[in-house]
């Protein structure tokens, strides 16, 4: 076992998952930045909730309410604390980070967005952080600007001026680490430059509040949303971060029960912040075994997540390079990169590579990730992607790397 | 395992795909895609008194689907395009020898054929809409 920023020999015996074979070979998994896995902490908080206080919260007196409510509310404490949220009241659980920007487009487009406004996205987008504003400019006649991406994957820092030229633009949605290139923008750049013009920013932190820390008063970006299931914690959950200035002058996104403070017969006074936004009754097991994958997250450190993250994007991409037909696509210095890793191998489509790194027990992502407009940028329509986490190995890259070359023989490359 | 799934016959077809290309003046050409995947296949037709006087094929995507394309096409080439109706999945899962594709790779090898047939019922559509609708019912799809 390597010696560097984490101790994975420890955190490996966590995840019992990780004691699967496939193919009878041991699991492999390099598909985190779909979704990563989960700790006995996390399994057993959700086991426990289940198992000794499951009730409904907010609402009910007795005991076990309370206590439900109190595990409930203290994630949302650990998500304001994880991301350094001034108050809880701007922390909001969604189901996942696709939710939380359909939130934002839907409440805050509708009385922030008219015809002929501009919002502005990225070529690297996932379709999460694309299809949401394209929808609600149909419905207000906006339109959608796009900051282009240069060869290296990188965004071209002229067209995202441009953009801000343009005095219509009303939005900045943007990501923080590309899905797909790995690509870390410079947020902070982005957000200073936007706020001149008093245009406001949303982060799509789906890649970069998992894997480095984050600080959204340093980032000051105004909207910020990530996915639970990503950072170790369970599916069905997201997280929507708004500054609490421009969320006390939004409107719900979905009503009904627990985001009411009164109902009558024809008028409702909505609940405080941040419940005027979870309507219904929420997913609360999730959420209680989200907190527990923050804990698990804060005892590592997130310096140190990163840190790990380099070391194996660094020697997977130096052995890469030296494999016959391979391409690697986004930035190639492991320091400006996510721990993502997208490439083609020769001719060979990323479904078939994908396939055949599965005989080895390796699970890789195959595709265009989500992300066809990137795709349509690089003229393809698959890349195939590997992309780590906490608990993978130098070893497991090596395995990696053997099986790459099998394809390639087998392929004739 | 892959080096069964990846035999000869499929990178031999791959590599050297039969009847690839475009057919000017085809009576019908018709296009789908695998949303998974990203593959993508184009079937052009050239019908005579119902029979399937030439067959060409344009593409893209992996291995499994663009092989399984090629031999379709060669499967189908101077046969009746009424017994297109009659292909089903086994028939392509022999063909290309993979009886025991994996349901995420299944919708590879049988992209070519849900283009055949939606040509295929495309044409007598046109032709004689009221037979259409009894050809689509009779044609096994998946």
């Amino acid at each position: 076992m390597q010696k560097g920023a984490l101790n994975v020999h420890r955190i490996r015996k966590d995840f019992p998952i990780l004691g699967r074979k496939i193919r009878d070979k041991p699991l492999v998994y390099f598909d985190n930045a779909a979704t990563t896995q989960k700790p006995l902490s996390v399994i057993d908080a959700i086991r426990d909730y289940y198992m000794n206080y499951n009730s409904n919260i907010h609402r009910a007196v007795h005991q076990m309410a309370e206590e439900a409510t109190h595990a409930y509310e203290t994630t949302r404490q650990k998500v304001a604390r994880f991301i350094n949220s001034r108050t809880t009241d701007e922390i909001i659980f969604t189901r996942n980070a696709t939710e939380a920007i359909n939130l934002v487009s839907h409440s805050w487009g509708q009385d922030n967005i008219r015809r002929d406004d501009r919002i502005v996205i990225t070529e690297l987008e996932h379709h999460s952080n694309i299809v949401p504003w394209q929808v609600l400019c149909n419905q207000t006649r906006a339109s959608l600007d796009y900051i282009e991406v240069d060869d290296g994957g990188c965004l071209d820092m002229d067209s995202y001026e441009k953009t801000l030229r343009n005095r219509k633009t009303r939005l900045i949605s943007i990501s923080e680490v590309s899905n797909v290139l790995g690509t870390i923008v410079p947020i902070r750049e982005i957000v200073k430059k936007a706020h001149a013009k008093d245009i406001p920013v949303l982060v799509d932190a789906a890649q970069s509040v998992p894997h480095m820390p984050v600080d959204v008063q340093v980032t000051d970006c105004d909207f910020m949303v990530f996915s639970a299931h990503k950072m170790l914690g369970p599916t069905g959950v997201g997280i929507l971060y708004v500054k609490k200035e421009i969320l006390e002058e939004l409107q719900p996104f979905i009503s009904g029960g627990d985001m009411i403070k009164e109902v009558h017969k024809y008028e409702t006074i909505y609940n405080d912040l941040p419940y005027k936004f979870e309507a219904g009754t929420p997913n609360i097991a999730d959420v209680i075994g989200f907190g527990a994958a923050m804990d698990y997250l804060n005892r590592l450190g997130m310096d140190k997540v990163r840190d790990h993250e380099i070391e194996l994007t660094k020697y997977a991409m130096d052995a890469m390079k030296d494999i016959r037909g391979m391409t690697l696509y986004g930035p190639l210095d492991a320091k400006n990169k996510g721990g993502v890793i997208s490439f083609n191998l020769g001719d060979i489509h990323p479904h078939d590579l994908a396939t055949i790194l599965n005989d080895h027990g390796i699970a890789i992502r195959s595709g265009h990730h989500c992300a066809q407009v990137l795709m349509e940028k690089f003229d393809l329509s698959a890349m195939s992607r590997a992309s780590f986490y906490i608990y993978n190995t130098i070893e497991e890259v090596d395995k990696f790397i053997n099986a790459l070359n099998d394809a390639r023989r087998l392929f004739g490359i | 395992m892959s080096e069964d799934i990846y035999r000869e016959i499929i990178l031999d077809h791959y590599r050297n795909p039969r009847n690839k290309g475009s057919l000017p003046n085809a009576d019908i050409s018709i296009h789908d895609s695998n949303p998974l995947c990203g593959d993508e296949i184009d079937i052009h037709l050239k019908v005579e008194e119902d029979m399937i006087k030439d067959i060409k094929f344009e593409g893209r995507g992996c291995a499994i689907s663009q092989a399984s394309a090629s031999m379709l096409t060669e499967q189908v080439l101077n046969k009746p395009l009424n017994a297109v109706k009659d292909i089903a999945k086994e028939d392509i899962l022999e063909n290309i020898g993979l009886m025991n594709l994996g349901p995420a790779r299944i919708k590879c090898a049988l992209l070519s054929l849900k283009v055949l047939k939606l040509g295929m019922v495309k044409y007598y559509a046109d032709r004689d809409p009221g037979s259409a609708k009894k050809i689509q019912d009779e044609s096994k799809l998946y």
